[in-house]
């Protein structure tokens, strides 16, 4: 069985002040089905860019995907023409946003919304589409689905708005799903709530999960694999277990010390120093450098992401860790 | 939120739209003049073509409420069948502006880019023309006829549609849920019309109904220079003009239209401007 989502090679370049700038480089992974691969990192670091490139929504003269392949389910879809390409969106991968209460239209029937993309994609009549909506909603755990199609998105909370999101983005039975921080804007129980079906519903339909987040915690608990990302590149990617027992990028190892813990007084946080530098002066050779404790002259040139030796699955991209696990 | 917003923002428009003194008189005057052209066949006393040569400049008596003209035909009945024109030309120029325009607005503003700085473009050149001399212009070009007169008034009410819709949809395209709609697929045209468009329509409305009464006033003053639809036709700028060759015998007969023009344009602008008080939702309810 082929991969959910598979990407090889990604780079995104933005036009900054007339000027094409690379803001992902070369980052490749696969999603099998039924996984759930996080990727993690600092605001501007490139996960959200990734997501909107592998869903085909970068804006046109703004952003695009000067090199890569990206295949989602067997079909290549980088190089589609739009009108293919809105073809695959919403119906072989489906996305949810960070923001539940601004991400559905307010004058519309939540039962609508949903229903909308079955008439799009599916071709299901009306009475169709809205009789599976009311499933779908069940599905998403909303308490009295069939009274609530009929209501409009203020008279949901938040936790129950990105059920409405969720079922709206698997309506169409996708392979991939790409969660953009689902939990960001949620209470603490609601989201525990929602990252709880998310995950029955991967079980159940063998759903590739793309979970964008920059909660170390959500990423313990709810993820397979981890992919760090830092300044556009993928610093760090391996099992989650393998990932928080031992730590390999220098900034992996920042960003959890940087994570309160309740077993830490948290006068022992320590946060990274300094800030991620702009895209225009990102430094030559590993991105990482102007705020890493490690650096050495061998970080002048760019890093290849290394695989340890005792353990092939887990990659770094830092010469000095990479050495050091040998 | 509860299951009980809705009908609470329901009750809230209808409590503000209440409450204004000001609405309620304009949808008094609007409603006297809708049920004027609806119902004239019944409330006018006599057939407004009808003539009656020897009573002809006739003033205000128990036969002829509010005389006759040059003809001697019933200026009431002449005003009550002029509502019909005036009403009728009035929405229908108006709503095929609000349609293409709004159209063209949010085609604008949604594509951005190049779309809009063309679309853009035209629209101010047509908008620096005011509407009375571009409604003379376009029925001295296409010929007087009441098709005409409603073509060329919606032409000089499309740009002020394109203007604001393309203004509202620029907003509304920022919000997530039109990102939203991108990641499930939907076409351009699909969001566009099917999500942008609904979030703008309050705006529009409120806009129409007091275009509604550019639109009226327009027709006039196109029957009023003879561009309106064709005689016999009582149209209310026509029943002026009438009154106006007439100003020394009768001066009367050009006063009672220009008070329908101008209660209904009163009438009107009431009801745009509580409409606008009412669905704000800034407004303290």
């Amino acid at each position: 069985m082929s991969a959910a989502l598979s990407v090889e090679g990604l780079t995104t370049s933005l036009r900054i002040d007339g000027v094409w700038r690379d803001a992902v480089r070369d980052v490749s992974f696969e999603l099998a089905r039924g996984e759930t691969l996080a990727l993690v990192g600092e605001s501007g670091c490139g996960k959200s860019l990734t997501a909107m490139t592998v869903m085909g929504l970068l804006p046109a003269g703004v952003g695009r995907l000067s090199a890569g392949r990206i295949v989602i389910d067997g079909v290549e879809t980088s190089g589609l023409a739009e009108a293919q390409l809105e073809k695959v969106r919403g119906d072989a991968i489906g996305m949810i946003f960070q923001e539940p209460m601004t991400s559905l239209n307010p004058v519309l029937t939540v039962g609508f919304q949903i229903a909308e993309s079955l008439i799009q994609h599916r071709g299901l009549s009306r009475r169709q589409a809205r009789e599976r909506a009311r499933e779908l909603m069940e599905l998403v755990r909303i308490p009295a689905a069939a009274q609530r199609l009929d209501s409009y998105p203020h008279q949901f909370s938040g936790g129950m708005r990105q059920r409405v999101m969720i079922a709206l983005a698997i309506a169409c039975e996708p392979k991939v799903l790409i969660a953009d921080e689902p939990t960001t804007a949620l209470d603490v129980t609601v989201q525990a709530q929602v990252l709880d079906l998310l995950g029955s519903l991967q079980r159940d339909k063998g759903l590739g999960v793309l979970l964008i987040t920059h909660n170390l915690g959500v990423v313990a608990t709810n993820a397979q694999r981890v992919m760090v990302m830092y300044g556009g590149d993928v610093v760090e990617s391996g099992e989650v277990g393998a990932f928080f027992a031992n730590p390999r990028h220098p900034y992996s190892r920042a960003l959890l010390a940087a994570m309160p813990r309740v077993d830490r007084p948290t006068a022992d946080l320590s946060p990274i120093p300094g800030q991620v530098p702009t895209l225009a002066d990102m430094p030559e050779g590993c991105r990482f450098q102007s705020r890493c404790p490690l650096r050495e002259e061998a970080c002048a040139r760019r890093p290849p992401l290394t695989p340890l030796r005792d353990d092939p699955r887990h990659l770094t991209r830092c010469v000095v860790t990479a050495r050091e696990a040998s | 939120m509860s299951a009980t917003a809705s009908p609470a923002r329901r009750n809230a428009f209808f409590g503000r739209a209440t409450r204004s003194p000001a609405l309620m008189i304009g949808v008094i005057l609007v409603a006297i003049c809708i049920v004027m052209a609806l119902f004239a066949p019944w409330l006018a006393p006599y057939d407004p073509d009808e003539q009656d040569v020897i009573n002809k400049l006739a003033g205000p008596s128990r036969e002829h409420w509010l005389g006759t003209d040059s003809f001697g035909r019933d200026t009431l009945s002449r005003i009550i069948w002029g509502a019909r024109v005036s009403l009728f030309v009035g929405f229908v120029a108006t709503l095929a502006g609000v349609v293409v325009g709004a159209a063209v607005g949010v085609v604008s503003g949604y594509f951005g880019g190049w779309v809009d700085r063309v679309i853009s473009g035209a629209n101010d050149v047509l908008m620096s023309f005011p509407q009375i001399i571009m409604g003379i212009i376009l029925v001295a070009v296409l010929g007087p006829s009441l098709f005409n007169l409603i073509l060329a008034i919606a032409i000089t009410a499309v740009p002020a549609f394109v203007r604001i819709a393309r203004g509202s949809t620029l907003a509304m395209k920022e919000r997530d849920f039109v990102d939203a709609c991108r990641a499930l697929g939907f076409s351009n045209m699909r969001t566009m019309f099917a999500h942008v468009a609904p979030n703008i329509m309050d705006e529009l409305v409120v806009m129409a109904s007091l275009w509604l009464a550019t639109a009226i006033r327009t027709e006039a003053t196109l029957s009023f220079i003879g561009l309106g639809a064709p005689p016999p036709t009582a149209t209310w700028g026509g029943i002026v003009r009438e009154g106006f060759d007439n100003l020394l015998d009768a001066p009367l007969l050009s006063i009672f239209p220009s008070i329908a023009i101008l209660l209904v344009m009163i009438g009107l602008n009431l009801v745009g401007d509580g409409l606008r008080d009412a669905t704000d939702p800034r407004a303290p309810t």
